[in-house]
C-alpha cells in the first residue's frame, strides 16, 4: 500500500516524465553535441518506464478505493480563467484513465525499448526519442486531462507528434507528403471537435452550468435534455461533431485515408501511435464523453453504422494489399471500426475492451513487421518474402499469436474482445452484426494470408537478402514476446459473465466491472438469453477458424483459386488493389478543387485584401500628415506661444531689477505715495 | 509775543533744517559730513526742549562722537589721499525733488491734520524714568539690543577684514 | 506757542530732506548721511510725541533704542562700503550693481 500511496501522489509525474525526457533529449539534439546512443536511449525509456511503474502504483492505490470514491482530481495549477471559461491544468484519475494509462506507457514502454533496437543505425536518433516521448506526453496528457482544453491540448500534441513521426525520413518527398497528408485529414476532424466543444459549452453556460471539467459535464448533463439547436437536439449535434472529430482522429470512414500512408514511419512508430494509442483517442473521447452519447441513440447508431462500414471496406482493400506494413494499417482501421462499432452500442466497456487487447495484438503485429523489414533489409513487400518462420523463430511465433488474437482464436486476447462487441451488436442492431461477422470472417482470412506468405512456403527473396536473414536482436524480440504473451492473456481480463458462471467465476468480466463508474449508460437494452450468446461465440469461433484455414490453404497449397478469382473480376482485384480509389476521388473531389480556391484566394488576397490594406496604409499616412501639419502649427504654436509670452514678460520685467538700489528706493516711495494719495482722498 | 521757548524752537528748527539742507545739497562729501554734525547737534537741541536730557546727551555722544566720526573715516579710507575732488554729485534730481516734495507736503498735511491727545507739558528730568525702564519693562529689548550691538560689532569687523590665506 | 504739530512738520522737512538724500546720493557715504537724517526725524517725532503725552517713558526708550540701531547700522554699512571700495575700486552706488536682472 505504500507504494501506491506514493505512487499515486506522484500520479502528475506520469505525463511529466516524457516531457522532460524529451526535453533533454530535444535539447541535446539542438544543442548538436555528440551524446552516446546509449544515454538517449536510457532517457527516453527509463521516463516512460517510470511513468509506467507511478501508472501501476495509482492502479493498485485506486483499486484499493471503494467503487464510488475512484474518480480523483489532481489539480496543478489554474491554467485558463476568463470570466465563466475556468480551465486547470488537472488530471482525472479514474478506472478509464488509468486503464488507458497502463496501456500507453506499458505498450509504449515496450515499443520504446523496441526502438532502440531497431533505430540503432539511424542518424537521427536521438530526434526520433524526442519525438516519440513527447508523444507519450501528448498521449498522457490527452487520456488524464481533467477537461475539454487539456484533452483537446493532448488531441492536437499526439496530432502534431503524428505528423513529425510520419514524416520522419522528411527527405524522401513521399514521406513527408504523407506526414502532412495526416496532418491536413486531422484538422477536419479537429475543427469538428473544437466546434462541438463550443457548442457544448455554449450551451451549457447558457443553462447556468458553464463548465469544461468532464465531471461537472457529466452532472450537469441531464439538463441538456431537450435543449435543441435550429431545431436540432443540442445533444446530438455535439456528439455527431466529436465522432467526426474522433474519425479524423481513429481513422474511420470518411477521414481514414491518412492511415494507410501514415505508414512511411518507422515502424515502432505504427506500432505505437499508429495501432495501438493515438488512433483509439476517438474511442476514448466517445467513452470519456458517455455521458453524451447515451443521451444520443441517434448519434449511437451513426457511430456504430460508419463503425462496422469502416470494418469490412478496409477488410476488404485489406485482402489486395501486398506492403506488410499496408495490410496492418488496413487491419487496425477495421479493427477500429469494430471498437466504433462497441462504442455505437452503448457497450463502452466493449469498445475500450478491444481497445486494449487490440493494443496488445496489434503493437505485437506492428513490432513484428518491423522485426521482418529489418531483417529483409527493408523490403515490405510480402510477395517477395515467404519462408521466414526458419530464419526468424520468435518472430514467427510471436507474429503468429498475435494473428490469432486478432482473428478471434479462443482463448486469446482477441476472441474475448470482439465477441463482446459482436454479442453487444447482435442485441442492438442486429443486421450490423452481419456485416461484424463477415468483417471479423474476413479478418482472419486477410490476416492469415499475410502469415502465410510472409513466414510460410518457399523464400521468394534474392540471394543477397537471403544471405542476410537473421533473427533480431534482444531489445526487439523481448517487446515482441512480452506482447504476445500479453495478446494470450489480454482477453482474461473480460471473460464474459457467461462464460465466468460456467466455471464458477462470478463477475468474471473485470473489466466492465472496473469500468462501471466511469461510463453513463444508455437506458437498459432487452438482451438475448445465454443460450443465444454460446451461440453466437461458438458461431463466431468457427467463422474466424474456418477463416483462418481458408487464409492459410488458400495462399499456400491452392493458390489457382485466388488466382482464379482475380482473372475472373479483374476490375474488382484492381479497385480493391487500389483502395477503391477514394485517395483519388478525395483528390478529384476536395483536394483539386481546394487548391483551386486556395489559388483563388491567393489571389484575391494578393490583388484585393492587399490593395485595401495599401489604400488603408496610404489613407493612414495622408491623416497622418494632416495631423502632423495640425500638430506643428497649431499645437506647437501655441505651446511656443506660451513659453515666448513668458519669455517676453520676462524680459520685460527684468528691466526692474536694475540693481541700483535708488531705483528700488524710487518704487518704495512711489508705493508709500500711493498709500498716503489714497488715505487722504 | 512769542516766549523764549518758541524763540529757542524756532532757532534751533531752523538751524537744524538749515545744516540738514546742507547735508543734502552740498556739493563735495566732506561738506555734507559737516554740516550732519550741525544737524546732529539741533537735533540735540530740540530733544532738550523736548524735556529729554538723557536722549540729548546720548545724541551728543553717540552721534557726533561716534557715528559721524566714523562717516568722516569712512570718506577718507574710500578716497585716495590726495584726490582732491571728493565729489559728492547727485542724480536723478529732477525725479527725486518732486518725490521729496510730495512725501513731505502729504506727510505734514496728514500729521497736521490728526487730532493729538495732548497732556500738560512739564519738564522733568527724564533720567530716573529711562533708568527704571529700562531694566523693568523694556528689560528684554534692552538685552537683545545689546546683542544685536555686539552682533554689528563682530559683523564689521568680519565684512572688512582681510582674507587670511 | 511751540505745539506738537509744530514739532511734527520740522521732522517731516526733516526726513524729506533725508529722502532726497538717499535717492540722489551716488556716493554711498553720502547716502548713508540720508539715512542718518531720516533715523534722527523719526528719533525727534518719538521724543516729541512722548513729551506732550505728559512725558511718557516710552517714547525716549524708543529713541534710546533708534541711536543704538543707528550705530550699529552705521558699523555695519560703513564696513560695506569699506569692503565694496575694496571689491569695486568705487563707492559709487549706481557703479555696484552686479543683481541688475
Amino acid at each position: 500500500m505504500g507504494f501506491a500511496k506514493i505512487a499515486f501522489g506522484l500520479v502528475h509525474l506520469v505525463p511529466l516524465l516524457p516531457l522532460l525526457g524529451a526535453m533533454i533529449n530535444g535539447f541535446l539534439t539542438y544543442s548538436g553535441r555528440k551524446v552516446p546512443k546509449g544515454f538517449t536511449a536510457f532517457v527516453a525509456c527509463g521516463s516512460l518506464f517510470l511513468a509506467f511503474l507511478i501508472s501501476v502504483g495509482t492502479f493498485l492505490y485506486v483499486s484499493g478505493l471503494p467503487e464510488e470514491s475512484r474518480e480523483l482530481t489532481v489539480t496543478l495549477f489554474p491554467w485558463i480563467d476568463s470570466g465563466s471559461f475556468k480551465a486547470d491544468v488537472a488530471f482525472l484519475i479514474d478506472p478509464l484513465s488509468i486503464t488507458l494509462m497502463l496501456v500507453v506507457t506499458g505498450v509504449g514502454s515496450l515499443i520504446h525499448l523496441y526502438s532502440v533496437g531497431y533505430m540503432s543505425h539511424d542518424e537521427s536518433f536521438s530526434r526520433y526519442f524526442t519525438y516519440l516521448n513527447l508523444f507519450c506526453f501528448a498521449m498522457l496528457t490527452l487520456i488524464m486531462g481533467a477537461n475539454v482544453p487539456m484533452m483537446f491540448i493532448g488531441w492536437e500534441g499526439v496530432g502534431l507528434c503524428s505528423y513529425l513521426l510520419i514524416g520522419f525520413w522528411f527527405t524522401d518527398k513521399e514521406k513527408a507528403t504523407a506526414g502532412m497528408k495526416a496532418f491536413v485529414v486531422n484538422r477536419i476532424g479537429d475543427f469538428a471537435f473544437i466546434v462541438g466543444f463550443l457548442l457544448l459549452y455554449w450551451t451549457l453556460q447558457s443553462s447556468g452550468a458553464a463548465t469544461v471539467t468532464f465531471t461537472e459535464m457529466r452532472d450537469a448533463a441531464p439538463m441538456l435534455a431537450g435543449k435543441t439547436w435550429n431545431g436540432v437536439p443540442v445533444v446530438m449535434l455535439v456528439t455527431l461533431l466529436f465522432f467526426v472529430g474522433a474519425t479524423g482522429k481513429s481513422a474511420q470512414i470518411p477521414l481514414y485515408v491518412w492511415l494507410p500512408d501514415a505508414m512511411a514511419g518507422p515502424t515502432p512508430v505504427s506500432a505505437l501511435i499508429h495501432a495501438a494509442t493515438m488512433v483509439t483517442a476517438g474511442v476514448y473521447m466517445i467513452g470519456r464523453t458517455s455521458f453524451l452519447y447515451s443521451m444520443a441513440p441517434e448519434t449511437r447508431m451513426i457511430v456504430s453504422t460508419i463503425g462496422f462500414a469502416t470494418a469490412i471496406f478496409s477488410a476488404l482493400i485489406a485482402f489486395a494489399q501486398n506492403d506488410i506494413k499496408k495490410v496492418l494499417a488496413y487491419s487496425t482501421v477495421s479493427q477500429l471500426g469494430f471498437m466504433f462499432g462497441a462504442m455505437g452500442t452503448g457497450a463502452y466497456h466493449a469498445g475500450i475492451f478491444h481497445l486494449v487487447t487490440h493494443a496488445f495484438f496489434k503493437a505485437c503485429l506492428f513490432l513484428g513487421s518491423g522485426s521482418v523489414i529489418h531483417a529483409m533489409g527493408g523490403e515490405q513487400d510480402i510477395q517477395k518474402m515467404g519462408g521466414l518462420r526458419k530464419y526468424m523463430p520468435v518472430t514467427y511465433k510471436t507474429f503468429l499469436i498475435a494473428t490469432l488474437a486478432i482473428a478471434g482464436i479462443f482463448p486469446l486476447a482477441g476472441f474475448f474482445s470482439k465477441d463482446e462487441i459482436l454479442w453487444q451488436t447482435f442485441n442492438h442492431y442486429p443486421w450490423l452484426w452481419v456485416v461484424g461477422v463477415v468483417s471479423a470472417a474476413g479478418t482472419a482470412i486477410y490476416m492469415f494470408r499475410m502469415v502465410t506468405l510472409t513466414f510460410f512456403g518457399e523464400c521468394r527473396a534474392d540471394e543477397h537478402t537471403k544471405h542476410h536473414l537473421h533473427e533480431s536482436p534482444a531489445s526487439m524480440t523481448i517487446p515482441l514476446v512480452v506482447l504476445a504473451a500479453l495478446s494470450i492473456a489480454g482477453g482474461f481480463l473480460g471473460v464474459p459473465d457467461s462464460l465466468g458462471h460456467l466455471i464458477g467465476w462470478e463477475h468474471s468480466n473485470l473489466l466492465e466491472h472496473w469500468l462501471e463508474p466511469v461510463f453513463v449508460m444508455p437506458r437498459e437494452h432487452a438482451m438475448a438469453s445465454h443460450s443465444t450468446e454460446y451461440g453466437l461465440m461458438a458461431f463466431s469461433l468457427a467463422v474466424a477458424i474456418v477463416g483462418c484455414y481458408a487464409g492459410y490453404v488458400l495462399f499456400s497449397k491452392r493458390k489457382d483459386i485466388p488466382a482464379a478469382l482475380v482473372a475472373r473480376f479483374p476490375a474488382i482485384h484492381r479497385a480493391m488493389q487500389n483502395k477503391f480509389y477514394v485517395d483519388e476521388i478525395y483528390q478529384f473531389l476536395f483536394v483539386n478543387n481546394l487548391l483551386r480556391l486556395n489559388n483563388f484566394l491567393a489571389k484575391f488576397d494578393l490583388k484585393v485584401v492587399d490593395g485595401i490594406v495599401n489604400l488603408v496604409g496610404f489613407l493612414t499616412k495622408v491623416s497622418a500628415y494632416i495631423s502632423g501639419a495640425f500638430d506643428r502649427i497649431f499645437v506647437d504654436g501655441l505651446v511656443n506661444l506660451v513659453g515666448n509670452a513668458a519669455r517676453w514678460g520676462g524680459s520685460a520685467l527684468r528691466r526692474v531689477q536694475s540693481g541700483q538700489i535708488q531705483t528700488y528706493l524710487y518704487y518704495a516711495v512711489g508705493g508709500v505715495l500711493l498709500v498716503m494719495l489714497y488715505r487722504l482722498l | 509775543m512769542p516766549s523764549l521757548q518758541d524763540l529757542a524752537f524756532l532757532g534751533i528748527s531752523a538751524f537744524t533744517l538749515a545744516s540738514a539742507a546742507g547735508v543734502a545739497f552740498s556739493r563735495k562729501v566732506l561738506y555734507s559730513a559737516f554740516s550732519l554734525l550741525g544737524t546732529f547737534a539741533g537735533a540735540a537741541g530740540l530733544f532738550v526742549l523736548l524735556s529729554s536730557d538723557f536722549i540729548a546727551v546720548t545724541q551728543v555722544l553717540i552721534y557726533v562722537g561716534g557715528i559721524l566720526v566714523l562717516i568722516v573715516f569712512a570718506v577718507m579710507l574710500t578716497n585716495k589721499i590726495g584726490d582732491v575732488k571728493l565729489s559728492n554729485q547727485s542724480v536723478n534730481y529732477k525725479v527725486a525733488v518732486p518725490f521729496a516734495a510730495a512725501i513731505a507736503i502729504l506727510l505734514i498735511s496728514i500729521l497736521t491734520s490728526g487730532m493729538w491727545v495732548q497732556k500738560d507739558e512739564a519738564y522733568t528730568s527724564m533720567i530716573v524714568p529711562i533708568g527704571n525702564a529700562l531694566l523693568q519693562d523694556y528689560l528684554l529689548p534692552f538685552e537683545i539690543v545689546s546683542i544685536v550691538l555686539l552682533g554689528a560689532l563682530v559683523g564689521a569687523m568680519v565684512i572688512v577684514r582681510r582674507e587670511v590665506k | 506757542m511751540v505745539s506738537l504739530n509744530s514739532y511734527l512738520v520740522v521732522t517731516a522737512i526733516l526726513f524729506a530732506l533725508g529722502l532726497y538724500n538717499v535717492m540722489t546720493r551716488k556716493n554711498a557715504v553720502g547716502l548713508l548721511m540720508g539715512v542718518e537724517l531720516i533715523l534722527n526725524a523719526a528719533s525727534i517725532n518719538f521724543v516729541a510725541f512722548s513729551h506732550f503725552n505728559g512725558n511718557h517713558v516710552g517714547g525716549n526708550v524708543f529713541s534710546l533704542f533708534l541711536i543704538v540701531l543707528a550705530a550699529a547700522e552705521a558699523a555695519v554699512a560703513l564696513a560695506i562700503v569699506v569692503s565694496l571700495y575694496k571689491q569695486f575700486g568705487t563707492i559709487n552706488a549706481d557703479e555696484a550693481d552686479s543683481l541688475k536682472g
